[in-house]
């Protein structure tokens, strides 16, 4: 996203506490180029001001009540400029993965915030190439191996849904979308069903077929179907097509 | 120092240990020799009293030719002069026992029979001088070993020492920066309050250095300094943090560990009231009862919040240092109840006279 000469840049700042947002409201105030649309006191709130204001640029805290800044970042999608303002220095590689601006320390120097917000501008104004790959792809690749989601949240408009990945039954791939399954709920989500597949515990999530992954708990039987191919049967009796591999791999794991 | 000559009892121990050696002399010289059973027993108790404190010098050897470090041939040699040595010595004393005895009407000819004797009681002394060395040996591994099992003691004493230094001393960083940050807000919009909470921040500080040194302080202490904590939380977080206290007044005056409490309520404010978008109540209460005292932190918190990291070290520290502490007369306990979280503690009620 690029914002044209002259045109103010829409700002939002989020932060659970009052007094950090009012430093940052301070050090904006002496930038006319700037306009705050918007402040916001914790995750689900920021996400529906982004949905809502399509804003340019985020001051984004990372702890927050609901949802953290990386799954804020993560529902609004990377193509916009995104400042990190914590307190912990130990997200910096993170952030940077997943193409912030930049990453401020609190206490929060007047230098340090021009220059992070010059960095801003220049990228905002296309004087530098904005990130080219999706934030989330970079969230899932920055994860420590041991570290597999447990809750994946989920953006429809400007509500945001949060599913515990036990309460997920199985996801289901559907072009440039996941379609995340839940007590018989649908939700979609921009993400390719092999990103999300790296992100799950493969415990107890399983790639059963190009387009499905399903919750091992979830699986009742394995039924066969045609002359190559199975169907697995989930407990609520949905069935799910199994290929070949799926099949193999449901079979490895089952014999353990 | 000889180990059996450090102590009485050990020694007399050893003694006792020669007493059948004694009476298999004893028998030796009355049966196949040719003494009477009087003159075998006295001569015998004689000599093997002798020889017991000889067979004690068997120590020096030992130590000097440690049984994992030295050659076989050394080994040998040194254990068989050894012997040799030890040996001839008591087949002198032998013989001037022998000669004094004789002067008695009892022992009259002694001297002539147990000259008879003489290859007999060589190779007995050398015997009991090797049996002497292989105790020594035992003796050495069994000093060694309780060395060593003292110093692996010795060393997770200190580790653990360490560990609580740390513990104590230890302020979340990450406080202090947020506490910075609402300092360098403040400063602009409401100077008197930015001064208000340097003092605050200071005051908290302070407290928690002081502690460092301390082993135990009463719970009215603790609680100052949770509420020197609060303060400064309290300008951080404004009305989405409340504090409620049930203190017993009998309660104020048992000593704690310093610091035990101060984490767990950081613990509410950080991983409860931090997460909840209109605040919520931390509750503090503590009792006395039956010699125990019963303290119970609870407060609120989102279930569904984001997982954070490092979350549980703070209760597991809290935890250990109990246990360190107290053993078994300790407990702890974490329960999730709703929304609601709850550490409870009962420990032994301890009270000291106060110094000033």
């Amino acid at each position: 996203m690029t914002v044209e000469p002259g045109k103010k840049i829409r700002t939002v700042i989020v932060d659970d506490e009052d007094l950090a947002r009012q430093v940052l409201r301070e050090f904006l105030s002496k930038h006319p180029e700037i306009e705050i649309v918007a402040e916001c006191a914790n995750g689900f709130q920021a996400v529906k001001c982004a949905a809502e204001l399509e804003p340019d640029l985020l001051f984004l805290d990372i702890q927050m009540p609901k949802l953290d800044g990386f799954e804020v970042l993560e529902l609004i999608g990377a193509n916009r400029a995104v400042i990190f303002v914590t307190a912990y220095d130990t997200f910096a590689i993170r952030a940077f993965e997943v193409h912030a601006v930049d990453y401020l320390l609190k206490p929060v120097s007047g230098e340090r915030f021009n220059a992070a917000l010059q960095r801003a501008e220049e990228r905002l104004s296309g004087k530098t190439p904005s990130a080219p790959v999706a934030a989330m792809e970079l969230a899932a690749s920055a994860r420590p191996p041991s570290h597999y989601l447990d809750r994946i949240p989920v953006r429809d408009g400007t509500s945001v849904f949060i599913i515990p990945v036990a309460k997920l039954d199985y996801a289901e791939a559907q072009d440039d979308y996941v379609a995340l399954v839940s007590g018989g709920k649908k939700h979609l989500k921009q993400q390719t069903i092999s990103n999300l597949e790296s992100a799950l515990d493969p415990s107890r999530f399983l790639r059963i077929h190009r387009s499905y992954i399903v919750n091992l708990e979830r699986v009742i039987k394995i039924e066969p179907f045609g002359k190559d191919t199975h169907v697995a049967v989930l407990s609520g009796g949905v069935q799910l097509p199994v290929s070949r591999a799926g099949h193999a791999r449901l079979r490895a794991f089952l014999d353990r | 120092m000889h180990p059996i000559l450090a102590q009485l009892r050990r020694l007399l121990f050893y003694l006792l240990g020669w007493i059948p050696l004694a009476g298999m002399l004893a028998y030796l010289l009355a049966v196949p020799g040719n003494l009477s059973w009087f003159e075998a027993v006295t001569v015998s108790s004689i000599l093997c009293l002798l020889y017991a404190f000889v067979c004690l010098a068997a120590w020096y050897p030992c130590m000097a030719t440690p049984l994992e470090r030295s050659s076989i041939s050394r080994f040998l040699f040194t254990h068989v002069v050894g012997a040799a040595v030890a040996s001839a010595l008591w087949l002198v004393a032998t013989r001037v026992l022998g000669r004094m005895l004789s002067g008695f009407d009892e022992f009259r000819g002694i001297s002539v029979q147990l000259t008879q004797d003489y290859p007999l009681i060589f190779g007995t002394g050398v015997l009991l001088y090797l049996l002497a060395v292989g105790f020594h040996y035992v003796l050495l591994a069994v000093e060694a070993s309780r060395e060593a099992e003292a110093r692996v003691m010795q060393a997770s004493v200190l580790a653990r020492e360490a560990e609580l230094r740390a513990l104590k001393a230890q302020v979340n960083p990450h406080f202090l920066f947020n506490s910075l940050n609402s300092i360098s807000a403040l400063t602009t919009s409401d100077a008197v309050k930015a001064r208000e909470m340097c003092i605050l921040l200071g005051d908290f500080l302070r407290r928690t250095l002081g502690l460092g040194e301390k082993v135990a302080i009463p719970l009215e202490e603790e609680m100052s300094l949770i509420h020197a904590f609060l303060a400064v939380e309290k300008i951080r977080y404004g009305a989405r943090l409340q504090m409620d206290e049930t203190i017993d007044k009998e309660a104020l005056e048992a000593h704690v560990p310093p610091l035990l409490l101060q984490p767990l309520v950081e613990n509410a404010v950080g991983h409860g009231i931090a997460n909840l978008i209109e605040g919520g109540w931390i509750r503090l209460s503590a009792a006395r009862r039956d010699g125990e005292l019963d303290i119970v932190v609870e407060n609120l918190f989102d279930p569904d919040a984001p997982p954070r990291r490092r979350s549980g070290v703070g209760l597991a520290n809290v935890r250990q240092r109990l246990q360190t502490r107290y053993g078994n007369r300790a407990k702890f306990a974490t329960s999730i109840d709703g929304a609601t979280f709850r550490v409870s503690i009962s420990l032994p009620v301890e009270i000291k006279e106060r110094v000033s």
